[in-house]
C-alpha cells in the first residue's frame, strides 16, 4: 500500500496524474508538466512535498552530534538559518543530501528525502547509539509534519496576505516561526526550483487549511498546483542534485560537485577520515553540464561518449528545458573529459547525438532577495 | 477521455483509421498523449518502408518518457506527417486528429476489421 500525504483528496480533487514515487502516491503533474514549470519561473507555483522526512534533535549535545553526522557545519549557523549537506557512510559515500534548519539554539529539524526516511534514520540511530558524547535527543518526527513549497517570484506578495510575519526579514536560507492562515508553522525561504520562494512546514492536521489559503492567496498571481514532473525540471535547470540521479549509495560528494558542503577542517565525522583520503588520492570522476542542439532527450542512464567512441561516463538527469527549449542533460563523466565548449556524444537509441558541455546552473535567474 | 467510434484500436495505445480500402491512417491514442505528457520530439520512418504489424516505426517523446511506436497493422508507410514531426505538441491537442502515417496494404480494411473497436478499447483502458 502506497503511503499519502495528508494533502492527498485534494489532489484527487484538483485531477492530478499520481505517481508511486519511492512508496509515495504523489502527484507527478496536475495540468501539464510546462505550464507549471512556467508557472514557478514566472509567476508561482504550490507543490505538496509532505512526503519528506523530518527528523528532529535537540538539547545539550545537538549542535555536536549534527556536525558529527553530516559533512557540513551547523555550528556556523544562526538560529533561524538552514544548510544544505550531506551525511556519509564511514568509506565517504552519500547516505543522503538534506537540509537542515536551526529552529532553536539547541534544536535542529533535519529534512530527509522521502524515499530514503528509512533508510537514513537507521543509519542516523547507528551514528547516535555509538556517539561517545553527551546525545542531544533524536526523534524521526516525519508523520508529525506537513511540508509545502510555495516556489516563484510571486510568492513573497501572495504568502504576505496570509501572515503577520515579516516576510522580507526572512533571508535566503533562513527561516522563522509564523502563524500561516492561523496555522503555527515554520516559514523557511528555502527550496529546490532556484526561484524565490518559500517551505511551510506545521502539523498535518493543518495542511488542508494551509494548502487551500495559499491557493485562494495565489489566485491573482495565477497560481498553478505543480507536481513532481515540474519539480524535476525545475532542479535539473539549475543542475541541483537529486538523489537516485546524480547522488546515491555508491557516490561520494567530492565528485559530485558537493565538495562545497564537506568541510574536511572540521572536527572529525562520520566518513571524513575515507573523504581526506579521497581527496589526495584525487578526484577521478566529475559531474558536467551538457547542452543539445535540436529535440532529442539525453535521459538518466544513457552512456556518454567522447568524440571518438570511448565511453566515458553516463547521464545522470535530462530533459528539454522548458524555460530554454533546447535538451539539457547532467552527466557524470570521466574527469579530463569535462571542459566546457567541447563536444561528446550521448548514445540515444541506436544514434550518437552531439552534446556540447556548457556552464551551469543552465539557466541564469535574476537575483533574489 | 475520448474514443471515437470510426477508429480502430491496439492494446500498444495506436489508432488507425480507414481512409480507403487499402490504406489506413495512424497516430497514438489520446489515453497515450494523456500518459505521456507534453509531447516534444517525435521520431518517424521514411516513405517506402515496409512495416510489420506491432513493429516499431518510430519513437515519440515526452519530457518525462520515450516510448516506442508501432504499427497496428501490416503495410507499407506511403505518407509520413513530416509537419508533425517538427511541431509534435499537436498530438497533445489533437491526438485523433494528427496521424503519423500513412499506410498502404492490400488487405488493409480486413487488418482494420481485425483491430480492437471504440468500446473494447474503451473497456481495456479503463481495465489498466
Amino acid at each position: 500500500m502506497l503511503k499519502r500525504t495528508p494533502l492527498y483528496e485534494h489532489h484527487l480533487a484538483l485531477k492530478a496524474k499520481l505517481i508511486d514515487f519511492g512508496g509515495w502516491e504523489m502527484p507527478v503533474q496536475y495540468s501539464s508538466l510546462v505550464q507549471e514549470h512556467n508557472a514557478v519561473r514566472e509567476r508561482v507555483g504550490l507543490f505538496d512535498v509532505s512526503h519528506m522526512g523530518e527528523f528532529l534533535v535537540s538539547g545539550p549535545g545537538a549542535v555536536e552530534f549534527t556536525n558529527h553526522v553530516v559533512t557540513n557545519d551547523v555550528a556556523t549557523l544562526v538560529v533561524g538559518q538552514a544548510l544544505y549537506t550531506v551525511m556519509c557512510r564511514e568509506d565517504g559515500t552519500i547516505v543522503d543530501d538534506l537540509v537542515i534548519y536551526r529552529t532553536a539554539e539547541q534544536e535542529f529539524l533535519w529534512v530527509v528525502n522521502a524515499s530514503n526516511i528509512d533508510k537514513d534514520f537507521t543509519f542516523v540511530r547507528e551514528c547516535f547509539d555509538s556517539y561517545p558524547e553527551t546525545k542531544p535527543k533524536l526523534s524521526n518526527e516525519s508523520q508529525n509534519y506537513f511540508q509545502v513549497a510555495l516556489q516563484g517570484p510571486k510568492a513573497v506578495e501572495a504568502l504576505s496576505t496570509l501572515t503577520k510575519t515579516d516576510l522580507t526579514g526572512i533571508k535566503t536560507y533562513h527561516c522563522a516561526y509564523g502563524s500561516v492562515a492561523g496555522a503555527h508553522c515554520l516559514i523557511a525561504r528555502t527550496g529546490y526550483t532556484g526561484e524565490d520562494g518559500f517551505e511551510i512546514y506545521g502539523s498535518p492536521k493543518d495542511a488542508a487549511t494551509v494548502w487551500t489559503a495559499l491557493f485562494q492567496a495565489g489566485d491573482p498571481h495565477g497560481i498553478l498546483p505543480c507536481g513532481l514532473g515540474a519539480r524535476d525540471t525545475l532542479r535539473t535547470e539549475m543542475k541541483y542534485p537529486l538523489y537516485g540521479h546524480e547522488i546515491n549509495d555508491s557516490t561520494h560528494p567530492l565528485e559530485t560537485g558537493l565538495a562545497w558542503v564537506v568541510k574536511l577542517g572540521k572536527k572529525d565525522f562520520v566518513g571524513k577520515s575515507a573523504l581526506v583520503g579521497v581527496k589526495a588520492s584525487g578526484i577521478r570522476k566529475t559531474l558536467i553540464g551538457l547542452q543539445g542542439e535540436g529535440r532529442i532527450i539525453a535521459r538518466q542512464g544513457y552512456k556518454v561518449l567522447s568524440t571518438d567512441g570511448v565511453e566515458i561516463g553516463s547521464i545522470t538527469s535530462g530533459t528539454l528545458s522548458p524555460s530554454l527549449g533546447f535538451p539539457i542533460a547532467v552527466a557524470f563523466v570521466n574527469k579530463e573529459f569535462s571542459e566546457k565548449g567541447k563536444t561528446l556524444l550521448v548514445q540515444v537509441r541506436d544514434q550518437q547525438v552531439p552534446f556540447k558541455i556548457c556552464e551551469t546552473p543552465f539557466l541564469k535567474l535574476r537575483s533574489k532577495n | 477521455m475520448s474514443y471515437p467510434s470510426n477508429l480502430r484500436y491496439t492494446k500498444d495505445h495506436e489508432w488507425a483509421e480507414l481512409t480507403s480500402d487499402t490504406t489506413v491512417k495512424v497516430g497514438i491514442t489520446d489515453h497515450a498523449q494523456n500518459a505521456l505528457g507534453d509531447v516534444v520530439y517525435l521520431e518517424l520512418p521514411k516513405a517506402g518502408r515496409e512495416l510489420k504489424s506491432h513493429e516499431t516505426f518510430g519513437v515519440v517523446e515526452s519530457i518525462k518518457a520515450v516510448s516506442d511506436l508501432l504499427s497496428p497493422v501490416a503495410g507499407k508507410v506511403v505518407e509520413v506527417n513530416a509537419g508533425l514531426a517538427a511541431d509534435p505538441i499537436r498530438i497533445n491537442q489533437n491526438p485523433h486528429g494528427e496521424w503519423m502515417l500513412v499506410l498502404e496494404a492490400p488487405d488493409a480494411k480486413a487488418q482494420f476489421a481485425g483491430l480492437l473497436d471504440a468500446t473494447a478499447y474503451e473497456t481495456f483502458v479503463k481495465s489498466l
